[in-house]
């Protein structure tokens, strides 16, 4: 029983990491899934959401910090839509240069801004804290969890040790709750607005950008909304994970993790289709747990596995690139309410 | 007073950097002008190009080459040696990417393509870090002094002399290869218009090969050049030049190797410059700037045609 309960604590880790990513996969998807605008610096909106949530919602710097503002120790939901609000800023500074040229531009402006952002959060330590990164980002409702669990674990000493590591665990099992309420409500929201005529605009904008500005359509207008909304998803992603955490720096939106891994997941879940997204995301992660079992199993360690591991992901992404450009689910071809019901 | 004495020295690195710069620039827009699409693994090619040379260095260790170096440069026989096949060697492994990933995905457009190339950047960067580990290999483990240049208060090391010659030797010749060879004018001429090319009878797919091998070649000399730079190379060198690489194509104008030659100077130049003023982690920052600045008064860069 106690291998269950940690295999069980091991997959609502696993799910918690899973679902932030389908989240970040959520936001790509709008962009380019829907829209086709090229964004390969998400790992740089994923940051800014994270850092604006820790300085919004987390503590004021400590004696040994370096950082010198923040720590407004504001309720998490603040925390939160500050994220999305400053992601969404940032991404319409980006698209004001870029989204009237061609899509390769706004490719390029986007890995510089993230590489940008990347020497910002680690060089301005009085606003970062640098590389020492920061700590003690409070997770929503934690106290109150934490202390009632403890109080129950501490009432009930003779449960049996599973239960007990099963509890102990608990307040991921709430956490998990909060990163799935937010991945339906976004995935519900996206879908309902795919399937409107903005929607449609986007996939019409992506499909023939020429044919759509002669019905007399705001080519460029379109396409920021859809920037700006992509970023702002980012941006909620990167608060979930910087109060799950609780730690953050500037290693934990490496261009990798940050934007070529959910790159993967979107194109393997199959891009154009939200539950494509969120699939993708569970697979990849899924894979990319299973690398890390395989060359283990193997003897590699230290960066050899790192490496090998990555050169994996990129392997899959090429082969599903020549063989199933689709990904798993594919595309939806018609989204339209009014076509589905006569049919 | 302090600032503006510093300029000339900054120039003088501006000068070398903006060489390494422009050899990566010239290949990523020749590629980019012919094939269509931006390359993204451009960067992770001059990272290959420079860890190839490290082997090929030390296999001419292992024979008992004649290795004392150059006077005044700090290196010999096997680096320049090294330095030669890893340019042939890396146009091969460009080819051999282009075969087994590029070529089958180019009639499904280029942003697929592109997309695969960042896959591909992956790919080479931590097979690079797989083989030769995150830590610093050196090419070369002396200390040069650098030598004054009279009258003008700048000092420069022989090394960054040689840089500066190979790079502008490299350049000459490509331009004689543009304009003089029958490969290079079938170069030109489907990077004008491949359909058109194609009609009047060039071997397109051959011009693809010749444009990744030189394209390539290049790069993997201005990987070598940034090893002798700074003495040591890592596996992040492919990243840390991507910024500056693409900066220089776009400011220049996309597809055009006179724009990435002028794009790859001022990068060099005012990413250095900006050192007197602002930290210097922000180096690749100030390439981003200028570029983003281009992209809202010039999209087209200054040479681009069209």
């Amino acid at each position: 029983m106690d291998v269950f309960a940690g295999i069980l604590n091991y997959a609502v880790f696993f799910a918690i990491t899973a679902g932030i990513f389908a989240v970040l996969c959520l936001g790509l998807n709008i962009q380019w899934g829907y829209t086709g605008l090229f964004n390969i610096g998400i790992a740089g909106f994923y940051a800014i959401g994270a850092y604006t949530s820790a300085l919004l919602s987390g503590p004021p710097p400590g004696p040994m910090d370096w950082r010198v503002v923040g720590g407004f120790q504001f309720p998490w939901p603040v925390g939160f839509v500050g994220a999305a609000l400053v992601s969404g800023l940032i991404a319409f500074f980006i698209g004001l240069p870029t989204l009237k040229l061609k899509e390769d531009y706004l490719a390029i402006a986007t890995i510089g801004i993230a590489e940008v952002i990347r020497l910002v959060l680690k060089n301005e330590s009085w606003l970062t804290n640098s590389v020492w990164g920061i700590k003690h980002i409070p997770a929503p409702l934690a106290s109150p969890i934490e202390k009632g669990i403890r109080f129950f674990l501490e009432g009930n000493p003779q449960l049996p040790s599973w239960l007990q590591s099963l509890l102990s665990n608990g307040y991921n099992w709430f956490y998990l709750g909060l990163v799935i309420f937010i991945l339906a409500a976004l995935y519900l929201i996206s879908e309902k607005m795919i399937r409107s005529p903005w929607g449609r605009v986007l996939r019409a904008i992506r499909e023939d950008e020429i044919a759509t500005a002669t019905t007399g359509k705001n080519i460029f207008w379109f396409k920021m909304q859809s920037l700006v909304l992509g970023a702002m998803i980012m941006g909620m992603a990167g608060s979930l994970y910087a109060h799950y955490a609780r730690f953050i720096d500037a290693s934990s939106f490496e261009p990798f993790f940050g934007t070529f891994l959910i790159w993967v997941m979107l194109i393997v879940g199959g891009s154009g289709n939200n539950l494509g997204a969120i699939v993708g995301a569970f697979v990849i992660w899924g894979v990319w747990a299973g690398t890390e079992f395989l060359t283990s199993q193997w003897g590699l360690t230290g960066y050899r596995a790192a490496s090998l591991r990555i050169i994996s992901v990129g392997v899959i992404l090429e082969i599903i690139l020549i063989m199933r450009p689709r990904g798993i689910l594919g595309e939806e071809k018609v989204v339209s309410l009014i076509l589905k019901s006569k049919k | 007073m302090e600032i503006t004495s510093r300029i000339p020295q900054l120039v003088v690195y501006g000068l070398v950097s903006g060489s390494i710069i422009t050899l990566g620039a010239i290949g990523l827009s020749l590629t980019y002008g012919i094939l269509r699409f931006a390359n993204f693994a451009h960067g992770d090619v001059m990272a290959t190009g420079a860890f190839l040379a490290f082997a090929f260095l030390g296999f001419f260790q292992g024979l008992n080459l004649p290795s004392t170096p150059f006077h005044p440069l700090s290196f010999g026989l096997p680096l320049l040696l090294a330095f030669i096949l890893s340019m042939i060697a890396t146009g091969g492994v460009a080819i051999g990417i282009d075969r087994v990933i590029y070529k089958r995905l180019r009639t499904t457009g280029r942003i697929t393509l592109l997309i695969s190339s960042v896959g591909v950047a992956f790919i080479l960067r931590n097979a690079l870090q797989f083989i030769w580990g995150p830590d610093p290999r050196y090419y070369i483990k002396k200390i040069q002094i650098a030598i004054r240049i009279p009258g003008l208060g700048v000092r420069i090391k022989p090394d960054e002399i040689f840089i500066i010659a190979v790079a502008s030797c490299l350049v000459i010749f490509l331009h004689f290869f543009l304009t003089n060879t029958r490969m290079g004018k079938a170069m030109r001429a489907t990077s004008d218009n491949m359909d058109l090319a194609q009609v009047s009878g060039i071997d397109t797919e051959n011009v693809i090969k010749w444009t990744w091998a030189i394209g390539s070649a290049l790069a993997a000399a201005g990987g070598v050049l940034a090893g002798i730079e700074n003495k040591f190379i890592t596996p992040n060198l492919g990243w840390n030049m991507l910024l500056p690489i693409f900066a220089a194509v776009i400011l220049g104008g996309i597809g055009s190797p006179y724009g990435a030659m002028l794009g790859g100077m001022i990068i060099g130049l005012s990413a250095e410059i900006s050192t007197a003023f602002i930290s210097t982690s922000y180096k690749p920052a100030v390439a981003f700037i200028i570029m983003v600045v281009m992209l809202l008064i010039k999209p087209r860069g200054l040479l681009g045609e069209k």
